[in-house]
This record gives structure tokens, sequence and C-alpha cells, in this order.
């Protein structure tokens, strides 16, 4: 019953924007920019605008997390301090993103003077997302068995061998689930880039990361609030690329995780 | 010659005491079988010897360890470390290939070259037995093995760092009785080039295979001596009921 209750509605959502949002899919709707005000054309900026900031937010949010689960997983003592710690970084993941949109106007926009800027919203979002990549990072580093690092040690490796050559590779899979679903989170904000990069109407391309750009969730924010007389196939082919971005990256998530499973060998 | 000299060694971790006061040497070319039930710091003891008790943040220790002449504390962990080799109570290969498992020690080391790899690992597995197996699939997954290959995989790839000493933690207590026969044919034949020191549950192993047998109780070294000592005449009344199976 509590099942239903919760599938009903979701599976309600998804339907009503396919059947909805599908017949506005065409060519033209992906690859043109928006016109006449944003009611006719396509949605091409701000898919390439998503598409900028969720690289972006990885390029800056992975090694910096992995290299933080690393430290927690490998190499921190268990003390308060620690356990403090991990426990605040868990706690991170569940901020509301409009603080951390806020939290980026003032660091990135204004304090280091990047402006509303695809590199502030990159870092916005990488921050956002840091917590979720830490944390599945370091869950999949612990998943990998003590014994394997004992084996390893006891055969003269190094420590910091022992995590390059048995540790990491093993917790990759992991590692990758974890990032992936991250990814999907950026994608699918709209509040972190509120304040730091998406522009209103922008249908020129951004040429530099100093450029603000359009971005999938902020335009569908737009055009169902902000700009009247919007066609409703425009709003919900716009929110149906956007569904079908995020489904797509928690898929390939997944998939990564099911087929890595059936290889584990231990 | 003494490889290992040990003195008033004390074990804790946090505030249990695991191993007290033990003092004894493990000489060159034998077979030192240690038994006693379980919790009487047989393991423990073991891990001392190639500093893997370091691991275990609740893990104090004092007294001396002298291996070859030198204080443990003091050499260099991953030295050590490949002088003394370790085999593990269950057959743990590395999620690698059959030639990468016995290979990684020395890749660990600096080994580059190929050849003198593909040489180290075939002289590894003929040592253990493993050689005619295994010749045609070195590059299958370790996991693929039964658990007797295995077992003796593990003891391949540790004579592969050319170690002075092999500790072997209870290795067949997981392995059906012609898999522990043959690994203790490799033990056997393994003492003429390397010095072993064998934990067992196994009492009949330890007769079987030890030169000198130790008895450990409650964290004590209650006797060590000559194995067919220990097994006709022993000193202490608490070895004679242990070894005679009147618990344990």
């Amino acid at each position: 019953m509590a099942t239903l209750l919760i599938v009903v509605p979701v599976g309600l959502i998804v339907v009503i924007i396919i059947q909805k949002g599908l017949p506005a899919i065409n060519w033209q709707f992906l690859s043109d920019v928006p016109r006449q005000g944003m009611r006719a054309g396509g949605i091409f900026p701000a898919i390439i605008g998503t598409i900028y900031l969720v690289t972006g937010a990885i390029v800056f949010a992975l090694p910096i997390g992995l290299l933080a689960a690393i430290y927690l997983s490998e190499y921190s003592k268990d003390n308060p301090l620690n356990r403090i710690i991990k426990l605040a970084i868990i706690n991170l993941a569940g901020v509301p993103s409009v603080v951390y949109g806020l939290f980026g106007l003032a660091l990135f926009v204004i304090f280091f003077k990047f402006g509303a800027s695809i590199l502030s919203g990159s870092l916005t979002l990488g921050i956002m997302i840091l917590p979720i990549v830490i944390t599945t990072s370091r869950e999949a580093l612990e998943s990998v068995p003590q014994s394997f690092r004992e084996v390893s040690l006891s055969l003269g490796a190094s420590k910091w061998q022992t995590i390059r050559n048995i540790v990491l590779p093993n917790a990759i899979p992991g590692i990758l689930t974890g990032t992936i679903l991250g990814l999907g989170r950026a994608a699918g904000e709209t509040a972190p880039i509120l304040f730091t990069v998406a522009a209103f109407y922008l249908p020129q391309l951004p040429k530099s990361i100093f450029d603000q750009a359009m971005a999938l969730p902020y335009h569908l924010y737009v055009i169902s609030t902000q700009v009247p007389n919007v066609d409703e196939k425009i709003r919900y082919g716009t929110a149906f690329v956007l569904l079908a971005l995020v489904l797509f990256m928690n898929l390939v998530a997944i998939i990564i995780r099911t087929k890595f499973r059936k290889k584990k060998k231990w | 010659m003494v490889i290992f000299d040990i003195k008033n060694l004390n074990i804790w971790f946090d505030s249990t005491q695991a191993l007290k006061n033990v003092t004894m040497q493990v000489l060159p070319h034998e077979i030192l079988s240690i038994i006693g039930p379980s919790n009487s710091g047989k393991t423990t003891f073991l891990r001392i010897l190639n500093r893997l008790n370091d691991l275990n943040a609740r893990f104090k220790m004092n007294g001396d360890v002298w291996f070859n002449g030198q204080d443990i504390k003091k050499v260099d962990v991953e030295l050590l470390r490949r002088k003394v080799g370790m085999v593990f109570a269950l057959p743990l290969p590395l999620p690698l290939s059959i030639f990468d498992n016995v290979a990684y020690g020395m890749k660990m080391a600096g080994v580059n070259s190929r050849k003198r790899l593909a040489q180290v690992v075939e002289n590894a597995l003929k040592q253990a037995y493993l050689w005619e197996e295994v010749k045609d699939r070195l590059g299958e997954s370790a996991f693929k093995l039964s658990g007797g290959q295995q077992q003796r995989l593990c003891i391949a790839r540790t004579l592969a760092v050319e170690p002075d000493v092999i500790l072997f933690d209870e290795p067949c207590s997981g392995l059906d009785p012609i898999s522990t026969a043959k690994v203790e044919d490799a033990m056997v034949k393994l003492k003429e080039k390397y010095t072993i020191v064998l934990v067992t549950n196994n009492v009949k192993q330890a007769a079987r295979v030890g030169d000198r047998t130790a008895f450990f109780l409650s964290g004590e070294l209650i006797e060590l001596d000559k194995t067919e000592k220990i097994f006709t005449v022993p000193q202490d009344k608490r070895t004679d009921g242990y070894i005679r199976g009147k618990f344990g």
C-alpha cells in the first residue's frame, strides 16, 4: 500500500511528462537556439550549458572528493574528531541546495570576483556534490576486504602501493556509481546555479568559463513562470529532456554497478 | 646463529593482554610449530614477526624482538616483510591473474623486467608444486583455482619475494586432507632453504612436520622443546593435557 502511494505519483509524473513532452522533441528543438522570447525555437544553449556545468562540477569534485575519501578511510585514525568529520560530511549532503547557491554567490561570484560565470556555477555545484562523492567513495574503499590490504603489505608493498594497486582498482565501480549519482543531482538542481551562473536568455553559446550560460533546470523555471504565453509543448519538451538526462545518468550508474558486481571475484 | 630472538615480549590490545612475557628463539632451517587452543596468542605472536599487528590501532607491545641481530622496531618495515613472508589461514589470492599474484611482491619491490618476473614466477610456482597445474593458464583469474591450489598459489606468492623466513598461520584450516598433505610436503621441502614458523590448530600436523614445538596457553609460552619430546615426555601437565585432547 505504502509502496503504491509512492510508485503511483512518480509513475504519473513520468507518464505525463513523456506524454506531453515527447511530441515536442525533434532535431530542431534539440539543436536550435530559443527564438521569439523563448516562445519558439529550441533549447540547445541550455543543454550545452548544463553539460558544461556538470563537467566542471565533476572536474572539481572527483579529485578532491576521492583524495578526501582515501584520507578518511585509509589514513585517518579512528578518534572522536575524525568521527565528527565523517558525520559532518554525511550531513552536508542534506543541506538545502539554495544554501549552496548563496554560499557560491558569496564566495565565488563576489569574493573571488569570478562573477556570474560557468566557473562559479561549476564550483558551486561541485561543492554541493562533494559530500555525495566523498561518502560513496569512502564506502567503496571500505568495502574492499581488509585481508587484501594485509596480504599486499605482508608481501612488502608500501601503504600507498597497496592503496593504488589493490584498494583503488577494486573500489572504482563504487566510486563511479557515486560520482554519476552526484552528477545526476548536479544536472537537475536550479537553486545553486540561480545566483552563480544562469542566464535568463542567452541565445549564443558561452565562449569561456567566465561567461554566463543557460542551463536546463533554470530555463524550465523561466519559461514556466517568468515568460507569458509559452507553448505547453516547449515546457514539457524541456522537462522531458532534463528528466531523460538525469534518468540516463542514473541508469548508467546502475549498469556499471551490476556489471562490476557480477565481475566481483570474492 | 639465531633468526628471531624474542625477549620478555608483552602484547596488549587496549587493556587486554594477549601475550605475557614470552621469551624464545627461532633457529635457522627449522620448522617451529606453535600449538595451543584458540585465543592463546599464537597468531598474535606470528604477526609480531612481520609487524602485521602494527595495522591494529589498539596494539601495544614492550619487550625485544630481534631479527638477524636487528631490532625489528628499527628496521624498514617493508624490507622486514620481504624477508619474513606470510601465508594466511584462508587462501587469499589477490583479485589479479595467477601470474600477477605471484609477481606482485617483486613488482612492488621495483622489479619490472618481464623476463625476470616470468622466471621468478615459474620458480616460485615450481617450489610450491603448482607449476604443472597452472602453466597453461597463468593469465586466468586466481579465483578460478580450487581451494588447495589457491593456498599453494599463496605459498608461491610468498616464495617469489625470496624471503628468509615463512610464517604459516594455520595454512590448512580450510583444506581437505589431500590438499593438506600437499601443503605439508611443500613445507618439509621448503625448510632446506627457509626457516618456517607454523601456527596450527591441528596437533597432529605439528607432530608430523615440526622440528620443535611450542605450546601457548592464554598468552603464555608454557613449553618449547624438540617435537618428539613434547609429544612423548612433556614437562608440563597442561601440555600433556592439551596434546591428549583433554581440553582446547
